[in-house]
């Protein structure tokens, strides 16, 4: 019974369904629009739960699978379902919508009903992306996901804002136009666009390569990785603190999703063979991003800057699987994988927090510069102490979930090559040193200014906020065995698949394959 | 005589909605010399019922297999149905649109109705044309009505200049066909597209003649979609001519358009498809290339809607050029799709034009969305659906056309198309730029009338319907080309 109803669909087509009804109803009555709103975010989370309980943590199969046919003359269906990998980013998408929401309450004043409602009709095309296993569908959501983000950015951003939001407009269609070129061809070669189909299909080498990089456009662009993070520092600054929580708390991870669904399995060999590249670029993303970090003067950018290092982890985690396989464990590469994935589970609430707590500085000073501020925690003492939270937690203190994903990334990095895990936990240094310092310039020292003096200490809603996010990153840091052990079987199906090779025959003699090295 | 009866009446049974048009434009020509001038409203509401009824004629006669009239010269085919079927609904938007426009500007007269009926007649012979004089006909009954048109503000410089732009360069356009075609013919001995077809399966194309014709053919088929380089009329047209007029210019004769071109090419020269496939290569990559760049540079929106049109002819281009039957439809529902959404970008053109200023400039869209919300988000959406971005249906028209073009192994097309789709992303974001995100420079609340807003608000919703449904239309599509 469970998992007959389609409750996927649910969780994609009520926020959207209930966000064209916040439109509708107008802003005459804004507190009523926003209860709606409200209510609807609520829904969704609750009516996401059951795909958590419900689901089967002992298999890598898809779960709650619904399929019927769309497009009939291309083969292209309406086909979804989660495994393991998507199911913790569907949630993470629902619980963090929530908070967007109650965020925006006061804060926005100008067409609150259409603020709300872009939210909402986000939230559903981004479970959207994570539960499509049918590559056109897939495609439809990726790309539906920009016109909502679009007009948050444009309408309720910054002074800079429409430069901002045109540049993440066109960066991200830019990627993602050459990866729906890799997807029809790919459709060409298995006769339909299921993406498990995918995973099964033989490729040439030389076709591997070709579609690798054209993954990696749009993954790249979406994570963001080095050389192509410029638009994200921008997008964060001008948007709306709701914008930049559901930047950095999801839509950087469907990036990461990416390359899980699609760079992996559909294309291992040629990952393989260019693992050098994007071990390199996680890297320079780690260190060089994390150096930018420590000379911002805003406090949004730094925390974007922090978001790209952060995420470089991730992809480090994803990629040094191949090296790890060098040395004939598959052990470390399942922990590398994992590591990446509670990573970005962890991101999701960290940096959402982190944007919340500039949110609420920013709406009391109307001010992002570090230098604005000082020895805030003497006006207000509950947000002081949440922000020094959070920050510890962005810079990996154990026992927040920070800790869990960059200790397990680099436990598997040392597998691969001590250098790799050398270079990756500089970041534990880096990351301490720019939001420590950060702390200590906003929060602590001598009050700056009598504007300072002045501030009002959290309100309840934003005291619930961050209570609830806090609450999160300490469960996941604490005890972080459930978050795994429902990824674990998926991830090690994944493990196991991305060992073989899908060279086909005659190129296998040449191009010798990484497979067989299980002792 | 008595054995010639039945098939003169099963002929004017095919030609039916045909025969509606006709009798509707002679109508309202003969019933506009006596109507008072404060009663003109009449014009209106017998256009619109005869068009009503001619889409009913359409679903009438329409569906099954062919059927031919006047000795296999018309034919009534799945392709026609659907062609007609949607040249006869733009029509209808057009004409809603258009009206509060055009009495405004004291254009809302008789002649009106009649040439626009008359053009939308010979669009349809067009469509349903089984040979090549027939084709011509219908040719030359639509682009004598929209030289007329163009030039229909009499008092407009701009409108007399595009006019004589349009006719001296239409009638070289025309000219070149009918040098096609005359060798053609020479070739082949008949003006049937099967003759034709028959004559490229014996002589192939070894016959200089039959080559020549199809190049001159072809020339003329660019020339009447504006492909590059033969697109220089198109610019200068939608500048200079009536906005109304425009949104008329670029929807139902760009359908017309697709027609010849898929009945000249697949039913009559199918057999020198890797002649005329080369030759669509090179017009579509200069046609998307030149489209998509010329337009970040225009600030005139009707230019710029100009150039966009130059580009979107390189996707049909693009899907007619795979030479499969996925490929034809692929191209046919993108001529119907763009169809729509350029009906509906000029739709709103016209309404914000209605008792202000004609929007020519693309700052005039500024701040539209405080003006009129609807409205705006309308206008966002058809410029999404342009750009090709989903869930609206100009992703699934590009989707498809790629999808074509990829199966027949021409990959580096496919990335030439998107690449220039990037570009063309550009121009259409900024014009959603310019609604939402910039303050309106005169204040003023747009005022419409209720049936532009329905039309509109169905013009919307068809391209987001048609985006996440695309199954139906597409069946149709590919029912027009039967393997």
């Amino acid at each position: 019974m469970l998992l007959e109803f389609p409750w996927l669909s649910l969780v994609i087509w009520l926020p959207i369904v209930g966000g064209i009804a916040v439109i509708a109803s107008g802003d005459q009555d804004a507190d009523l629009t926003k209860r709606i709103a409200l209510w609807v975010a609520l829904l969704t989370f609750a009516v996401s739960v059951p795909l958590w309980l419900g689901f089967d943590a002992s298999t890598a199969e898809m779960q709650f699978v619904e399929r019927s046919s769309w497009i009939p003359a291309f083969g292209i269906d309406y086909y979804l379902g989660i495994d393991g990998i998507s199911m913790p980013l569907i949630l993470l998408t629902t619980f963090i919508t929530i908070f967007v929401i109650i965020a925006g309450w006061d804060v926005i004043q100008y067409r609150p009903s259409h603020y709300m409602a872009a939210f909402l009709i986000m939230e559903g095309i981004m479970v959207g992306v994570f539960s499509a296993l049918d590559a056109i569908l897939f495609y439809f959501f990726w790309e539906a996901m920009l016109i909502p983000m679009f007009i948050i950015i444009g309408v309720w951003g910054g002074p800079n804002r429409v430069y901002a939001t045109i540049k993440f407009f066109l960066y991200t269609f830019f990627g993602s136009v050459f990866m729906l070129v890799a997807l029809i061809y790919l459709y060409f070669k298995t006769g339909s666009f299921d993406i498990l189909g995918f995973h099964a299909a033989p490729l040439g080498m030389m076709a591997q390569v070709l579609i690798f990089i054209a993954f990696l456009l749009a993954f790249a662009v979406k994570v963001p990785m080095f050389p192509v993070h410029t638009w994200l520092p921008d997008a964060h600054v001008e948007a709306p603190t709701g914008g930049s929580v559901i930047l950095a708390a999801i839509m950087l991870k469907i990036g990461g999703y990416g390359f899980l669904r699609f760079s992996l399995p559909i294309t291992p060999d040629a990952s393989a063979q260019l693992d050098w590249l994007i071990i390199a670029m996680s890297l320079i993303a780690v260190i060089y991003i994390g150096l930018i970090a420590l000379v911002q003067q805003d406090m949004k950018k730094l925390i974007a800057y922090s978001s790209i290092a952060h995420m470089g982890f991730v992809t480090l985690g994803f990629f040094i699987v191949f090296a790890i396989f060098q040395r004939a464990e598959t052990a470390g590469a399942v922990m590398g994988i994992e590591g990446g994935m509670v990573q970005m589970i962890s991101h999701g609430f960290i940096s959402g927090a982190l944007f919340l707590c500039v949110g609420v500085l920013y709406d009391r000073m109307h001010t992002r510069e570090i230098s604005a501020y000082g020895g805030v925690i003497n006006s207000m003492p509950w947000f002081g102490a949440f922000m020094v939270f959070f920050a510890m937690a962005n810079a990996g203190l154990p026992g927040t979930s920070g800790f869990v994903g960059e200790f397990m990334v680099i436990l598997a990095s040392f597998r691969a090559d001590f250098w790799f895990a050398f270079l990756a936990a500089t970041t534990l240094v880096l990351a301490a040193a720019f939001t420590l310092w950060l702390v200590k310039r906003v929060v602590f020292g001598e009050v700056k200014n009598d504007q300072v003096a002045q501030l009002k200490d959290l309100n309840r809603r934003e005291a619930l906020n961050l209570g609830v996010l806090a609450a999160a990153t300490l469960a996941i840091g604490i005890w972080p065995k459930p978050l795994v052990d429902v990824m674990e079987p998926t991830i090690e199906n994944l493990v196991q698949q991305i060992q073989v090779s899908k060279l086909p025959e005659p190129d296998a003699a040449t191009v010798p394959p990484v497979v067989g090295l299980q002792p | 005589m008595t054995t010639h009866m039945p098939s003169i009446a099963s002929s004017l049974v095919a030609i039916l909605p045909e025969l509606v048009i006709l009798v509707t434009a002679c109508t309202v020509l003969v019933a506009d010399l006596y109507t008072r001038e404060d009663q003109k409203e009449s014009n209106h509401s017998l256009t619109l019922a005869g068009l009503v009824a001619a889409l009913f004629a359409v679903g009438l006669v329409g569906g099954g297999s062919a059927s031919f009239a006047f000795t296999e010269s018309f034919v009534r085919d799945p392709m026609s149905d659907l062609l007609k079927g949607a040249i006869l609904v733009v029509t209808v938007l057009t004409f809603v649109y258009a009206k509060d426009y055009m009495r405004e500007r004291d254009m809302w007269v008789g002649e009106y109705h009649v040439l626009l009926l008359f053009a939308v007649l010979g669009a349809m012979i067009m469509v349903s044309a089984n040979g090549f004089l027939t084709l011509y006909l219908g040719l030359e009954l639509l682009s004598l009505c929209l030289y007329a048109l163009v030039a229909f503000d009499r008092d407009s410089k701009q409108g007399a200049e595009a006019a004589m732009k349009y006719f001296v360069l239409g009638a070289l356009g025309s000219g070149m066909l009918l040098y096609g075609i005359s060798m053609l013919y020479g070739a082949a001995g008949g003006f049937a597209f099967a003759d034709v077809a028959a004559a490229v399966a014996s002589q192939g194309n070894g016959d200089q003649i039959l080559v020549f014709g199809l190049v001159f053919a072809l020339i003329g088929i660019a020339f009447k979609f504006g492909a590059v380089p033969f697109h220089m009329w198109l610019p200068d047209v939608y500048q200079g001519a009536p906005t109304s007029i425009v949104l008329f210019l670029s929807s139902a004769p760009k359908i017309a358009a697709f027609a010849m071109a898929a009945r000249i090419l697949i039913e009559g020269l199918n057999g020198l498809q890797t002649d005329w496939g080369d030759i669509l290569v090179i017009l579509a990559v200069l046609s998307l290339a030149l489209g998509n760049v010329v337009a970040i540079a225009q600030q005139n929106i009707k230019r710029m809607l100009a150039y966009s049109t130059i580009s979107h002819v390189g996707f049909i281009f693009l899907g007619l050029l795979a030479g499969t039957q996925q490929g034809y439809a692929s191209a046919m529902f993108y001529s119907v799709v763009y169809a729509l959404m350029s009906a509906g970008a000029f739709g709103v053109l016209l309404m914000m034009s209605y008792r202000a200023q004609d929007v020519q400039n693309i700052d005039d869209l500024k701040g539209l969305s405080d003006r009129d919300p609807w409205l705006a988000a309308m206008m966002a959406l058809i410029m999404f659906s342009m750009a090709g971005v989903p869930p609206m249906v100009g992703f699934i028209a590009k989707l498809m056309v790629l999808e074509a073009v990829v199966a027949q192994g021409m990959v580096w097309l496919a990335i030439v198309a998107v690449v220039f789709s990037i570009i063309g992303a550009f121009y259409y974001l900024r014009v959603v730029k310019m609604i939402y995100f910039d303050k309106p420079v005169a204040d003023l609340p747009v005022t419409t009338n209720a049936s532009a807003r329905v039309a509109i608000t169905v013009n919307g919703a068809l391209i987001l319907l048609l985006g996440m449904y695309p199954a139906a239309l597409f069946s149709l599509c590919q029912k027009a080309f039967p393997i």
